[in-house]
């Protein structure tokens, strides 16, 4: 099996993980930069690795490009088969990785909720459909439904709007109140408010519906309509599909394996961005979902402190200090509504792997209950979309996951190692 | 250079643009749904950034997932469904 050796192991190249490699080799650190995507940047920077048009983007993403960080791209973090001994797996085979060090940032993923309908295809997360567009999906002409809560639907609508699609509607769950007041919120952050400006310009003209969610989707073989409840009034929408996200949950599943302690579903992190496991450092979303400033911030403290330099600089304290602020105020004014957790009826899909029904999920006690009686979560994915869905509709915590953590083929496991080599820079 | 690719799916050949993803290129050649689930229904690609894994096709006799791959010329794509 391919072997690499390095001091700092960074998993995740999204704007955590870069921020927190280059940090890394300016303190004089050698890093090495792993992501299952294709290249660089993460959700957030998705497409901006050729063309970066955001500045923060392009900052970075030059800085990575002229460091002695050494990247690999295309590999998922499968398990551990020792301490500082990580085991990846991609298109050319498995890989492993000798380290020191480890820093996790392995970002967020979207919380999808059921609904009847929602395994059709042509129904997508929200941030899932705006990705996929980004990597070329075709859209155009399409009559589209944006739907969830929070940034995240307005960004994807901007998105698919500009690759040609018809945004029909967006349906905010949260009611007019709480939007109002996290707009007279975000007053302290003028970043925020001017991409809201900019989002709202790009968005003229489509209608935009707060306290309204999507009830039903419905189609044979794939989506034709959704059923939109706004208030007291239910509308059928015809259209090709449904973007529809709740939110971002913390991709906590590496930090949980080694053993590091959560609160909320987030990682326990100190002001170096140590977790409660010697040598293992978390920086961005899995902290607690907090948006690029944040997760920036969090990358270069995690990376000068996993290089053995403990200073905070003032500004990077400062950065912290307010997009915690930030993430604060998006929680507390994006909470899901109770109606949500009545959307899926008994016969429902929940764990869309296992086809588990919602009725003998909703039966069991906890999630690992679940697993043994029913095999919910013990699909491909994991639990990672039901058991997300989980924690919302009966107040389940994760069950610690095993390895691996994604399907994975026996080579992964069984082949002998070789000798490690430091890793060269390869481009992406 | 030229800025298409071919490539198989389920044995039809599909001429897509590079860069773009294998899950973008199955919707580009037509396909809506990509694997069967356990009771039959059809399903496709849904959260984008490989968490749901409702993506998966065999690349090359290998499980991969659509929306993390690249398309490549010569592909062999085979689809559940």
């Amino acid at each position: 099996m391919r072997e690499l050796s390095t001091e700092i192991l960074v998993v995740g190249a999204g704007p955590a993980g870069i921020a927190a490699a280059v940090s890394a080799e300016r303190a004089g650190a050698r890093a090495l930069l792993v992501d299952m995507q294709a290249e660089p940047g993460g959700q957030i920077w998705r497409g901006q690795w050729n063309n970066a048009t955001d500045r923060a983007a392009r900052r970075w993403l030059t800085a990575l490009r002229g460091s002695p960080v050494a990247t690999r791209y295309g590999l998922r973090l499968v398990d551990f088969a020792a301490p500082g001994l990580a085991v990846f797996d991609g298109a050319d085979g498995p890989l492993r990785v000798r380290c020191e060090r480890l820093i996790v940032a392995a970002g967020a993923r979207e919380r999808l909720l059921p609904f009847p309908g929602w395994t059709l295809p042509g129904v997508f997360g929200a941030g899932g459909l705006q990705v996929l567009v980004k990597n070329g999906w075709p859209v155009a002409g399409q009559r589209i439904v944006v739907a969830g809560s929070g940034p995240l639907p307005l960004a994807a609508a901007a998105t698919l709007r500009k690759a040609g699609a018809q945004v029909l509607c967006i349906a905010e769950q949260t009611g007019a109140a709480d939007l109002a007041r996290f707009a007279a919120g975000l007053a302290p952050h003028p970043g925020k408010w001017l991409q809201a400006a900019a989002l709202r310009g790009r968005l003229a003209g489509v209608a935009y519906r707060c306290n309204a969610w999507v009830e039903r989707a419905e189609g044979t073989e794939r989506l034709e309509s959704v059923r939109l409840r706004a208030g007291r009034s239910v509308e059928r929408i015809a259209c090709d599909a449904l973007a529809v996200g709740f939110g971002l949950v913390p991709n906590t599943e590496i930090a949980q394996l080694l053993g590091c302690e959560l609160r909320d579903g987030a990682v326990v992190v100190d002001v170096h961005q140590h977790s409660s496991v010697a040598g293992i450092y978390c920086a961005g979303e899995i902290c607690g979902i907090g948006g690029v400033d944040q997760a920036l911030a969090q990358g270069e403290v995690a990376g000068r402190a996993a290089a053995g330099s403990g200073e905070r600089p003032r500004a990077v304290r400062r950065d912290c200090a307010r997009s915690a602020r930030f993430a604060q105020t998006l929680r507390r004014h994006f909470a899901l509504r109770d109606e949500l957790r009545e959307l899926a009826t008994a016969d429902t899909v929940l764990c869309r792997c296992e086809n588990v029904r919602y009725a003998d999920a909703a039966a069991c006690r906890s999630q690992r209950d679940a697993r043994l009686q029913t095999r919910l979560g013990m699909g491909h994915c994991q639990a990672r979309i039901c058991g997300a869905a989980g924690e919302f509709l009966f107040g389940w915590t994760a069950a610690t996951p095993r390895p691996p953590l994604a399907p994975a083929p026996l080579t992964c496991f069984t082949e002998p190692t070789s000798d490690p080599e430091p890793p060269a820079q390869e481009s992406a | 250079m030229s800025t298409d690719v071919r490539l198989r799916v389920d044995g039809v050949e599909v001429v897509v643009p590079a860069g773009c993803s294998v899950a973008a290129a199955l919707r580009l050649a037509g396909h809506v749904s990509t694997r069967r689930a356990l009771d039959g229904g059809g399903r496709g690609a849904c959260c984008g950034m490989g968490v749901c894994f409702e993506c998966r096709v065999r690349i090359n006799g290998v499980e991969r997932l659509g929306c993390l791959a690249r398309v490549a010329d010569g592909m062999e794509i085979v689809c559940d469904a």
